[in-house]
């Protein structure tokens, strides 16, 4: 048996990618409106739950964790990794972009070698066989 | 940025933010493993089937725990160092501690293709920090 994805599946891994970078940039341009928390003043971690962005990349990191948690049921976690590494490739692009932080030539360099290092894993199989089969062994 | 960050402040904050991660990840996974597809769960017993099949293994609920110990220390050290630096960061730490933590806990096939491609990301998030 051949571990192939479905069309369905390829959609719930750009889920996992989108989800958390955007999810991760909308929460970075929060905290930087709430200022430094440090240990004196842990309590400014519950002012941050009020600010609309923090509350906005909670609720995307929510659905991250949903689709990631089915990404690993039916996928390694070798495999889903990769692709959520591919998130930061859209947090780079995104504080570009959107924050305007600058991009270097070492930091599109990277960008380009995340590109190439998800490539090599999307093209093998998504899930390690084992000698007992669980309930997903019956899936396709 | 914040220039009054230590160098060793930077490091801790995103090392704790790994090492949570990495945990809350294996035990997540490892969790998912058990619990079987998900897809055939909820064509079985519907989405509270499910989503009642993942919140009653204990071990999913310490990988919970941990990941939420690892967003915690993560909104923590982002309030400190520049998205871009803190993100990759942890990120490549908790990806190669991952790739190993995989074979050897979940005993995932971690072929030559899987470590290329570990390395490779790792790399790439290295030089993205730069």
């Amino acid at each position: 048996m051949k571990h192939t994805l479905t069309p369905q599946r390829y959609l719930i891994l750009l889920a996992v990618m989108l989800t958390a970078s955007i999810g991760d940039t909308l929460l970075s341009h929060g905290m930087t409106q709430v200022g430094p928390v440090s240990f004196a003043h842990l309590g400014l971690l519950f002012v941050a739950l009020r600010n609309p962005w923090v509350i906005s990349g909670i609720l995307l990191l929510l659905g991250f964790f949903a689709s990631y948690l089915t990404a690993l049921s039916w996928a390694d976690l070798t495999f889903v990794l990769p692709s959520t590494a591919f998130g930061y490739v859209v947090v780079a692009l995104l504080s570009r972009f959107w924050l305007h932080e600058h991009i270097s030539l070492y930091r599109w360099l990277g960008i380009i070698l995340i590109v190439c290092g998800v490539g090599f894993v999307a093209n093998g199989p998504s899930l390690t066989e084992h000698p007992t089969p669980g309930p997903a062994g019956a899936a396709e | 940025m914040n220039a009054a960050t230590s160098t060793f402040e930077t490091w801790a904050t995103i090392l704790t933010v790994a090492a949570t991660a990495i945990a809350g990840d294996i035990l997540t996974a490892g969790a998912m493993r058990r619990i079987g597809d998900l897809d055939l769960i909820r064509a079985h017993s519907g989405l509270t089937g499910a989503i009642k099949a993942v919140v009653s293994s204990p071990m999913f609920l310490l990988g919970v725990l941990s990941m939420a110990l690892s967003f915690f220390s993560l909104l923590f050290t982002l309030s400190k160092v520049d998205v871009s630096l803190a993100a990759p960061a942890s990120a490549s730490l908790t990806f190669i501690g991952n790739a190993a933590a995989a074979k050897l806990f979940l005993h995932e096939n971690v072929d030559k293709r899987r470590w290329l491609a570990a390395i490779f990301v790792c790399a790439g998030v290295v030089l993205l920090s730069r």
